[in-house]
């Protein structure tokens, strides 16, 4: 009798064996990608983008100097790997960091690649070279970057002016791709050339983005896919029907709403859905240059009244995150604790208490219940940004604040902004790496461009350099969090929540990881491949 | 009538230049232009790049100079570049001219084989079930707006076949090419055809009344010839001037068409362009409609003479 139960644990054992071999399955060779693209890139050009529109279809044509794991879904310094790079040495001092560059990899037009091509692309970015790029959103990521230096053909070293250990975070964004020293800034944005698994084949605007499989790539049996193809799909409602009825492999990453992912999910069971925090904060920026707004108790009383809570549940069913400037753990490294983020006023558990207090503050400042403070609430003309400002809209009433909804064309919402023609503005801040210095210094540090509110604070600078230079992650963290308190506290731009959204891909589609800290980063996809 | 025809072809000449300065400074008048909605997007502004890019595009240069650059170009065949894509204006907009044109055509054929023939039914049958079941299809047909009925078709499509029917660019077969362009062309022309109902039954109802279909009629005439050779020939002229006028407002249903079942025709690219301040694309492109449209007038003219011997045009 014992052996015949033994047998059976046998026979059982080698099916479940079988099964879950065939599951994992080995990654197969062939077919074309198909995705939808949520709308048509200006150019093909990553270095010169500002969106993940640009990243998603190019970031597979070109190769980083290192690259986050494409297969783990937290970027962090710890999934940091080779990719141009064979290995990386900081100096002692940590003002020199220098690559050991890969041999043997040639450009999708055959030539060499050598250091000579890495020092063009950060001459480019940092705006030293003869030829300039038409738009350089990152140039302010190497302001610490004295020069770039070859060493022999490949060997390549930064020069910082000090220490900033995060220059790794960002030469491994999908935003910092190594460009040719042959090819053009201009012929860049027509027909890209990289060193990546897929080449570029056409980019149609308004209708579709081709690549096809780059024989010649340097990882040896890579890519697994013979091409991607995006047809560009502006009407979302289309996009999602056309994935329900199986006319493309994924969706656009990170494009799924809350709401819709339940309709994807009802009409297409079987397809695999995943919902990712995307590191982008939807916050506000208060002119306290003119009043009322220069009245810190006014804009104290602003930020106590909101009811993230609210917000999350109404346009994300509760599944998005509360936090400060960096986005919250568990996805965000560098994100305030709970228990520090809860004694910051207004992100306490009672928001009638805390509205209470801002009533108070509202009464200082002369205004109450018979004397009612209106003012213009202005946002971009995109869902994104109208719906999160109409419900801030209703929560300000409740403090005396009556706010009007103004709608601005995008063309005419950063000149707006500029001219700091707004009382107050409900904005989205994306983050392409989930690193302090990336955003601290790009949105509150004194000059900075996108410091759209002018918050400057020379006290909170130094704070801001002390934290960069900071090499140990764990010492680094409680500055970070210090940091962060405080901008909540100045209300230098109150967040009001971070988003999340959904991905969704037919089952037979292997490989995808959706990254859970950056929506700019995880669009190589040299090694997804389709179990057809 | 030769001295008709020159100051007919002047005043195309001078309607042309005044359309052509209405769209360059109409444009213009429009907030923003492609460098900010660059930079806008990019959340940044940095003024010397955007100085720079402006000097590249020529759109720091004074209005006149540039609408001088764009009409001289334009005249010559050289209709410049896109702000955004940087290729030819022309080898961006002529590709997709015939997709909507195949559109638009087969939106009027859909209008036109539907509603007359509904429309002489409808007048026929008044007052019974079929009449009012035809007035409720058309009144729909009316209140429904296209990108409704899209959407409503390309739901329904996925629910029912899971197939969905957006355009195809490399279509296998005759038929999968003609499902490309007939589901919207029908969703298109659905509002058309209801119109084109309406106004044949009304028609319709006012001829069946007249003398001389008692009389044919009196003679002995069938109903089929009654309604279709004598009744319909001569209702079909207002029918003919709506369809007319409905070809000229089609290009409004197609743009938000094309947008829902993914079309890359030319009305949809208008719209974009319009979106990124494509100056090239959108001068031109509606420069070309304008001398379309124009010419046309012009040469409808001209035709009048040599199909109506009643007219003819005096010094």
């Amino acid at each position: 009798m014992r052996s015949v139960w033994a047998l059976a644990a046998m026979a059982a054992l080698s099916v479940l064996t079988a099964s879950t071999t065939t599951l994992a399955g080995e990654p197969k060779q062939g077919g074309v990608l198909r995705m939808y693209h949520r709308d048509s890139p200006a150019n093909a050009s990553i270095l010169e983008g500002a969106t993940y529109s640009v990243n998603v279809p190019f970031m597979g044509v070109f190769n980083n100097l290192v690259i986050y794991d494409q297969h783990i879904a937290q970027n962090s310094p710890d999934t940091l790997r080779p990719d141009l790079a064979e290995s990386w040495s900081w100096s002692s001092d940590n003002k020199k960091l220098t690559f050991k560059l890969r041999q043997g990899v040639k450009w999708h037009d055959g030539k060499p690649f050598t250091s000579a091509d890495v020092k063009c692309t950060f001459d480019l970015l940092m705006g030293k070279s003869q030829q300039k790029l038409r738009q350089n959103p990152r140039k302010a990521w190497y302001s610490e970057v004295n020069d770039v230096t070859p060493n022999g053909d490949f060997e390549v070293s930064f020069d910082l002016k000090r220490p900033q250990p995060s220059l790794l975070a960002m030469l491994a964004s999908g935003y910092t791709p190594v460009y040719p020293c042959h090819v053009s800034p201009a012929d860049m944005r027509t027909h890209p050339i990289g060193t990546g698994p897929f080449k570029f084949v056409e980019f149609k605007a308004n209708e579709s983005i081709k690549l096809t499989r780059n024989p010649d790539y340097w990882k040896k049996g890579l890519p697994y896919l013979d091409g991607i193809e995006y047809t560009i799909i502006t009407n979302r409602s289309t996009a999602i029907l056309a994935f329900v009825a199986g006319k493309f492999d994924m969706t656009f990453p990170t494009h799924i709403t809350i709401p819709l992912l339940k309709d994807i999910k009802s009409q297409a069971p079987n397809a695999v859905c995943v919902v990712e925090p995307t590191n982008v904060s939807t916050n506000i920026i208060v002119n306290s240059t003119s009043p009322p707004f220069d009245n810190i108790d006014i804009r104290r009383a602003m930020a106590m009244a909101l009811d993230r809570k609210a917000f999350v549940d109404i346009l994300f069913e509760g599944q998005a995150d509360i936090g400060g400037t960096m986005l919250p753990p568990p996805q965000g490294i560098w994100g305030m604790p709970k228990d520090k983020l809860a004694t910051i006023p207004g992100y306490g558990p009672d928001v009638n208490a805390s509205r209470e207090e801002a009533k108070k503050l509202m009464q200082k400042a002369g205004y109450g219940p018979d004397k009612h403070l209106a003012v213009k609430i202005s946002t971009r003309n995109i869902a994104e940004y109208r719906d999160p400002a109409v419900i801030l809209i209703d929560q300000l009433k409740s403090i005396y604040i009556d706010g009007e909804l103004d709608v601005v064309e995008t063309a005419n919402w950063f000149p707006k902004v500029a001219r700091k023609d707004y009382m107050l503005g409900l904005n989205l801040t994306g983050n392409s790496v989930d690193d302090p210095d990336q955003s601290f210094y790009e949105n509150y540090s004194c000059g900075s461009e996108r410091n759209y509110t002018n918050y400057c604070n020379k006290e909170i600078e130094k704070l801001f350099d002390a934290q960069s230079q900071e090499t140990d992650i764990g010492k680094r963290k409680p500055l970070v969090w210090d940091i962060d308190k405080k901008l909540q506290e100045d209300v230098a731009r109150p967040i009001i929540f971070h988003a999340r959204a959904g991905t969704c891909w037919q089952p037979y589609v292997k490989g995808v990881t959706i990254m859970s800290n950056s929506s700019y980063n995880g669009f190589r996809y040299e090694d997804v491949w389709l179990d057809k | 009538m030769f001295a008709y025809l020159v100051r007919r072809l002047l005043l195309m000449l001078v309607t042309l230049f005044g359309i052509s300065v209405v769209i360059f400074f109409l444009l213009r008048i429009v907030p923003g232009n492609i460098v900010d909605i660059l930079f806008a997007a990019a959340g940044y502004v940095d003024p010397a790049d955007k100085a720079n890019l402006e000097k590249e595009l020529g759109i720091d240069q004074p209005l006149i100079l540039q609408y001088w650059h764009w009409i001289s170009g334009f005249l010559r065949g050289d209709f410049g570049y896109s702000y955004v894509s940087e290729k030819p204006a022309l080898q961006e907009i002529l590709p997709r001219i015939p997709i909507t044109a195949r559109l638009a055509g087969l939106a009027l054929l859909f209008s036109a084989s539907i509603g007359i023939p509904l429309g002489v039914i409808s007048a026929v049958k008044q007052g019974t079930r079929l009449d009012y079941a035809l007035r409720v299809v058309s009144l729909s047909g009316l209140s429904l707006p296209s990108f409704w009925l899209g959407l409503l078709i390309l739901t329904a499509s996925v629910a029912m076949f899971n197939r969905m029917p957006i355009f195809n660019p490399n279509p296998q077969t005759w038929l999968e090419a003609f499902a490309t362009y007939a589901v919207p062309a029908a969703a298109v022309g659905f509002r058309s055809a209801a119109l084109t109902m309406r106004i044949t039954r009304s028609s319709m109802l006012e001829v069946l009344r007249q003398d001389y279909i008692r009389t044919a009629r009196a003679k002995g005439a069938s109903d089929a010839t009654v309604n279709y050779q004598h009744a319909l020939k001569n209702a079909i002229l207002p029918v003919i001037t709506v369809i007319g006028i409905e070809a000229a407002f089609l290009i409004g249903g197609l743009i938000v068409t094309e947008t829902v079942f993914n079309i890359p025709g030319v009305a949809r690219f208008l719209v974009e362009a319009i979106r990124w301040r494509d100056y090239p694309i959108v001068q031109n492109l509606v420069m070309l409609i304008a001398v379309v449209v124009v010419s046309a007038n012009f040469i409808v003219d001209m035709l009048y003479a040599v199909f109506d011997p009643r007219i003819r045009y005096t010094d």
